[in-house]
C-alpha cells in the first residue's frame, strides 16, 4: 500500500512540472488564441538567462531571478513589437507558424548569449529525500517536487486573482472572448498582448528553475512542451484549474501505468501513455475537462 | 419644428470631411462620404447592405485599422480637432465609442463583467465607476436581475443592451451605434430606440447610428444620411427625408400611385444621384 501511494505521490508530483508548463499555453491561448509553440524553448531561455546572469557575472540570486524576469518582460514587448503586430487579423495558423519560427530564434540566442553545455542550475532549493516523510510515513519523496508543488499552487492562486478580480484580468478574458469588441472598448490589444507573454515568461521562468534545478539546464528542456501537450488536451487549453489538474492526471496515469502495467508488455509505457490519454480525449471529449464550451446560440 | 430648433441651436461634435476608405490596399468602399453630427443630436446613417455604413462608423472609431481597411482621403475632426490619427483605445478617451453590429459581448464574461470591461480607460476611480453602474441598470433594470449570467447566454435583446451599457461605461460623450435593431423582434427593437431617446435627452449622448430600418430610425433621429454605394446621396432633417419621394418608395416602402418598374428604378436613381 505504501508503494502505491509512493507511486501516486511521485507521479502527482511529476504531474506538476508538467503543469507548470501548460500553464504558459494556456494563458497565452486563453488571451490571443495562439498556441505558442515557443514556450518550451521560452522556459530553458528564461532558465539559461538565470544561469548566466548568477554564472557569468556573479549576480546574487535574488538579483538573478529579478534580471531574469525583466529580460522575461522586455523579451515579451520585443516579441509584441516585431511579431503579434504584424501579425494582427491573421488566421491562427499563421500565428502559430509564427512561433515556431520564434521556438527557433529563442534557441539560437539562447545558444550564442549563454553556450550550449549543461549547467547545473542551484537556487538552494532543497534536494534529496524528505527525511521527515520517510521517517514518519516511509514513504520516499523528493523535497524538489514538494517545493515545485507548493510553487504551482501559489502561482495559481496568484494567477486565479489576477485573473478574476482585477482590471488588467477581466480585459485580458474580455480579449480573449473578442478581439473587435474588446478594440471597441478602448482596450489596447498591444498592452494586453506584452502583458500576457510577459506573465507567460514569468511562469515559464518558474517552470525552467524547476525542471533546471531537476536535471539540469539544458536544450532538451525545450522538448517538455511536447509533454505539455496532452497535460492541454486533457485539461482544456483555455482552462487554468485544467492545465493543473490535467498534468497531474497525467503524471500519476503515467506512473501508475509504468510501475502496474509495463510488466505485462514490456515497459516504457510512461514515454507514451500521455499520448495515448489525449488521443481518447480528442475522441470523446474535445474542449478538455474543463475547456470553455463554445457558446453557440441561434 | 422642434428637431430643426435643436439643431441649428447646437454646435458640432462631429465632422467627417471627404473621406475614402480602402480596404487591403485595393478595395474602395467609401468615396467621399461627408457628415456632420452636432451636439446631442441623433443622427441616422441610412443604407442597404453594403452602401457603406459600417465603414463610416469605423473609420470614425478607427476600428479599421484592425481590418486592414485606411483612409486615404479625407479628415475626420471631433471638437474641432482632428482624430483620424487616434487609436481606438484613445478615442474612447476622448469621448467617442462603438457599440459594434452584432452586439459582441464578451459571451465568457458575466453582464456586468462586461459592463466593467466598458471602464477599462477610466481613471476616475471604483466610486464613479460604480455609480455608473447603477446608472446604466436604472436604464436597463433587466441586466441587473441577470448581472450574475454569462452573456453569452443572454438572449439577442440582453446582448444589445449589455453592448450599449458596456458603450456607456466609458462616459461616452458619442456613441456610433451600429445596426441595433439587428435580429430583434419589433418590439425589443422599439425598447432599445426609447432608451437612446432617453440617454439622448437626459444624459446628453450624442448618437450616430446605422441602420437598415429606416422607418423606426428616421422616427428617433432628428436627422438622416443615406448612403449608396459609399456616397452619400441625400441628407435632411429626419422629418424632411419622412416626407421624400424617394426614401419612401426605396427606403420606407411606401409607393405612391403604381409601383416602379425595376428597370424604371435604376434608371431614377442614377438620375437622382449627388443630390447634396
Amino acid at each position: 500500500m505504501t508503494f502505491f501511494i509512493e507511486v501516486v505521490l511521485s507521479g502527482l508530483m511529476a504531474g506538476v512540472m508538467y503543469s507548470l508548463v501548460a500553464l504558459g499555453f494556456v494563458l497565452i491561448f486563453k488571451a490571443s488564441g495562439i498556441f505558442n509553440f515557443a514556450q518550451g524553448v521560452m522556459a530553458l531561455f528564461a532558465a539559461l538567462t538565470l544561469v548566466g546572469l548568477m554564472e557569468k557575472f556573479g549576480f546574487p540570486i535574488w538579483l538573478a531571478i529579478i534580471g531574469t524576469i525583466a529580460v522575461m518582460i522586455a523579451l515579451a514587448w520585443l516579441i509584441e513589437r516585431v511579431m503579434l503586430r504584424h501579425l494582427v487579423n491573421q488566421e491562427p495558423i499563421i500565428l502559430f507558424m509564427a512561433t515556431i519560427g520564434l521556438a527557433y530564434v529563442l534557441e539560437g540566442m539562447g545558444d550564442i548569449l549563454w553556450g550550449s553545455d549543461v549547467k547545473v542550475l542551484d537556487l538552494g532549493i532543497p534536494q534529496g529525500a524528505s527525511d521527515w516523510m520517510l521517517d514518519s510515513f516511509d514513504i520516499y519523496i523528493e523535497k524538489l517536487e514538494v517545493f515545485a508543488a507548493v510553487t504551482a499552487a501559489i502561482l495559481v492562486a496568484f494567477l486565479a486573482v489576477f485573473f478574476q478580480k482585477t482590471r488588467i484580468g477581466r480585459a485580458l478574458r474580455a480579449v480573449a472572448d473578442d478581439h473587435q469588441a474588446a478594440l471597441s472598448v478602448g482596450i489596447s490589444l498591444h498592452t494586453i498582448w506584452v502583458i500576457v507573454w510577459s506573465v507567460a515568461g514569468i511562469v515559464a521562468l518558474v517552470a525552467g528553475i524547476m525542471w533546471g534545478s531537476k536535471s539540469g539546464v539544458q536544450f532538451s528542456l525545450s522538448l517538455i512542451a511536447l509533454k505539455a501537450l496532452p497535460v492541454l488536451i486533457l485539461g482544456g487549453f483555455t482552462s487554468v484549474p485544467g492545465a493543473i489538474i490535467g498534468g497531474m492526471i497525467i503524471g500519476v496515469g503515467e506512473k501508475v501505468a509504468e510501475v502496474y502495467v509495463g510488466p505485462f508488455v514490456g515497459g516504457a509505457i510512461e514515454n507514451w501513455f500521455a499520448y495515448m490519454l489525449a488521443l481518447v480525449f480528442l475522441l470523446f471529449r474535445p474542449q478538455g475537462l474543463f475547456g470553455e464550451k463554445i457558446i453557440e446560440r441561434v | 419644428m422642434t428637431e430643426a430648433a435643436t439643431l441649428t441651436s447646437n454646435k458640432t461634435l462631429l465632422s467627417v470631411n471627404n473621406i475614402e476608405v480602402i480596404y487591403d490596399h485595393v478595395i474602395l468602399v467609401l468615396k467621399g462620404v461627408s457628415l456632420e453630427v452636432p451636439e446631442q443630436g441623433i443622427v441616422a446613417l441610412l443604407g442597404a447592405n453594403g452602401a457603406g455604413k459600417t465603414t463610416t462608423l469605423k473609420a470614425i472609431s478607427n476600428l479599421l485599422r484592425a481590418e486592414r481597411g485606411d483612409i486615404t482621403k479625407g479628415s475626420i475632426e471631433f471638437e474641432g480637432k482632428r482624430i483620424d490619427t487616434l487609436t481606438s483605445a484613445q478615442l474612447v478617451q476622448q469621448g467617442v465609442i462603438q457599440v459594434m453590429e452584432g452586439r459582441h459581448c464578451f459571451e465568457h464574461l458575466t453582464v456586468e463583467e462586461n459592463l466593467l470591461t466598458g471602464a477599462y480607460t477610466r481613471r476616475d476611480g471604483n466610486a464613479a465607476i460604480n455609480r455608473d453602474l447603477e446608472l446604466v441598470y436604472s436604464y436597463f433594470p433587466r441586466l441587473k436581475k441577470r448581472n450574475r449570467a454569462q452573456a453569452g447566454y443572454t438572449s439577442g435583446g440582453e446582448q444589445q443592451m449589455v453592448a450599449i451599457g458596456r458603450a456607456l461605461m466609458s462616459r461616452p460623450k458619442m456613441i456610433l451605434l451600429d445596426e441595433p435593431s439587428m435580429g430583434l423582434a419589433p418590439q425589443l427593437v422599439e425598447e432599445i430606440f426609447e432608451n437612446v431617446a432617453r440617454l439622448n435627452r437626459d444624459e446628453g449622448v450624442t448618437f450616430l447610428l446605422a441602420e437598415q430600418n429606416t422607418n423606426i430610425a428616421l422616427r428617433y433621429a432628428n436627422h438622416g444620411y443615406i448612403l449608396e454605394n459609399g456616397r452619400v446621396v441625400l441628407d435632411g432633417s429626419a422629418a424632411e427625408l419622412r416626407e421624400n419621394t424617394d426614401v419612401k418608395e426605396f427606403y420606407l416602402g411606401i409607393s405612391e400611385g403604381q409601383r416602379i418598374n425595376f428597370r424604371d428604378v435604376k434608371h431614377y436613381r442614377r438620375r437622382k444621384r449627388w443630390l447634396t
